[in-house]
């Protein structure tokens, strides 16, 4: 298990990758470079040749390898999980997320051959988001502080903020994603007010949606707030937890920055796909500290681990933290 | 069989229902009425006219081509863009065409001549092309490069072409009017292209002079446009009587 989790681990790590790539592509505006699919411009996706990597192209086809090469990860996390895994509910998990990452490669081409329909294309990046999150949960589950722990975390409250916190983070990101499908990321040309107003003067729908994402950003620098106060005053000695709240409130502090440059840059690119790769990263770490509130429903599901029970001070095996 | 298989089962049958084409509904071009009759040439009246720019220009951008060295090896120097082409105050590449006046009344030889637009250099070879609903648009890709062709019409059907090799052609045609549609290449993303698509034959783009001519137009009040890409549109009415011959100005203005 403990090599099954590591590289759960490495698959996450390809997935932040998988997603800076994709981003890279939306923010130069190269999503339709490559106009063929699965073939690229004619050619094999795997053969064709790097001196033909060029403009736009050099994003769109490192996009699709890398997806590639995340979708063979996958296969192998989903076939290892099934051999190794004894829960039942998290092999089924690696399954999922091989299907998540095949509709999700299905989806980037239709959109490509669709010419990118704003609906298509927030699809692919929703459900990008939500692969990463069957990623991030595969790799939390199979943790071996995940497996042996003593003594579960158990706070109603915890679990409620978190979930909501959780389920906006994903929101926002949406919200995010249809800004960004729809050109309408200038919309709202001045930051932090608003035409040089707090609410903005004048309304259109890219306005709004723009407008939608800086409210949906107040909203959830409010929860992850409320979520690592909550943590931090109630659970200072839990390690598991204020890890992840800390990290929570450090990555929140650098998506609003890199939010607000996203603006003033006028949107250069790789500010915008910074902003875009640290929202996923703020969704992972808030569905790990999420996972972990509920970690204690889980304890009947864990199958006993007979050498760790004949005493409470040896449950846990050493260097194995919970 | 497991809810997972059916969810997405669904998801890959409704991604194969939006890939699949439905059926033609792109806009057609308005059909001359029952009555419409050639134009005489005998009384047409003719439209000349030159579109002049007051003030400063912008200054071009500086095209960045070196994301792929075959378009930068094809140019020596600065290559500027061609948004603002101004020589002693006239103005090319502005699109001048008859907006409005001519409804469905006169019948017009069909156009078959082949309109060209070429890839050269990295740049759209004209910038800004006029030609008519049904003709052919012949895009040629003179680059030893690979380019696709982005049209982005708002009416027309969209479309995406790859072109990845020297010597490339590929030829199409509009359904409908319309005024203009921005070419791109999306992985050069500096090229830029205007074509204009009109169900008549009365439209010029102004060239190095800002000078434009509009032959054999019926007599007639007519509305003129004239279009650029940065500056807008802008328009007179015009009354033309038989075997008519007259100049018009129109002026831009930059701060």
């Amino acid at each position: 298990v403990t090599w099954l989790h590591r590289y759960a681990k490495f698959v996450v790590a390809c997935t932040v990758l998988l997603i800076t790539a994709g981003g890279m592509v939306t923010s130069t505006d190269s999503g339709l470079s490559v106009p063929d699919w699965p073939t690229t411009y004619g050619w094999n996706m795997f053969t064709f040749p790097f001196s033909k990597w060029v403009g736009g192209i050099r994003y769109e086809h490192s996009h699709r390898l890398i997806a590639s090469a995340v979708g063979f990860l996958t296969i192998v996390l989903a076939i290892w999980t099934w051999r190794v895994e004894p829960r039942r509910w998290v092999r089924r998990l690696g399954f999922l997320a091989l299907g998540a990452v095949i509709v999700q490669g299905i989806l980037g081409g239709i959109t490509v051959l669709l010419l990118l329909p704003p609906a298509v294309s927030i699809g692919h990046a929703g459900l990008a988001q939500l692969f990463f999150c069957l990623t991030v949960t595969i790799a939390a589950v199979t943790a071996p502080g995940w497996r042996y722990a003593v003594h579960p975390v158990e706070d109603a409250t915890l679990r409620k903020v978190a979930v909501v916190t959780t389920a906006l983070i994903y929101t926002q990101i949406l919200i995010g994603a249809t800004m960004r499908h729809n050109d309408a990321g200038l919309a709202i040309p001045d930051f932090p007010l608003a035409f040089g107003h707090v609410i903005p003067p004048a309304w259109n729908a890219k306005v709004a949606i723009h407008f939608a994402h800086r409210v949906g950003a107040l909203v959830v620098t409010v929860l992850i707030l409320a979520t690592a106060g909550h943590v931090f005053y109630h659970h200072r000695r839990r390690q598991e937890l204020t890890r992840p709240a800390f990290f929570l409130v450090m990555l929140l502090s650098m998506q609003v920055t890199l939010g607000a440059f996203v603006v003033w840059s006028t949107m250069d690119p790789v500010i915008n796909t910074a902003h875009v790769v640290n929202g996923a990263l703020v969704l992972g770490t808030s569905l790990l500290l999420t996972l972990r509130s509920f970690r204690s429903g889980f304890e009947r599901l864990v199958q006993p681990i007979h050498q760790f029970t004949a005493s409470p001070d040896r449950q846990i095996p050493r260097g194995v933290r919970t | 069989m497991p809810r997972i298989y059916r969810a997405v089962g669904c998801v890959l049958l409704l991604a194969a229902a939006v890939a699949c084409d439905g059926p033609d509904n792109t806009p057609k071009a308005p059909a001359p009425a029952p009555d419409a009759k050639k134009v005489d040439a005998g009384t047409a009246a003719t439209l000349r006219g030159k579109v002049v720019l007051e003030g400063t220009p912008p200054a071009n951008a500086v095209l960045k081509m070196a994301s792929d060295p075959a378009c930068s090896a094809a140019h020596t120097g600065d290559v500027l863009a061609e948004t603002f082409v101004v020589n002693n105050g006239a103005l090319q590449n502005v699109f001048v065409y008859i907006r409005d006046g001519l409804g469905n009344k006169h019948l017009y030889d069909a156009a078959t001549e082949i309109v060209k637009l070429d890839q050269k250099g990295c740049r759209y070879t004209p910038h800004v092309v006029g030609l008519r609903v049904a003709q052919p648009l012949e895009v040629s890709n003179s680059d030893s490069t690979l380019h696709n062709v982005h049209a982005l019409p708002d009416t027309n059907r969209e479309f995406n072409t790859a072109q990845p090799i020297q010597g490339f052609k590929n030829t199409v045609t509009f359904t409908a009017p319309e005024v203009m549609i921005p070419f791109k290449c999306d992985v050069h993303n500096w090229m830029s292209a205007y074509v204009g698509v009109l169900d008549h034959p009365y439209f010029a783009v102004t060239g190095g002079g800002g000078t434009f001519e509009l032959r054999t137009i019926p007599p007639g009040t007519y509305t003129i446009e004239a279009w650029h890409e940065k500056l807008g549109r802008q328009e007179q009415s015009v009354t033309l009587g038989e075997k008519d011959s007259k100049d018009i100005t129109f002026t831009f203005k930059v701060q």
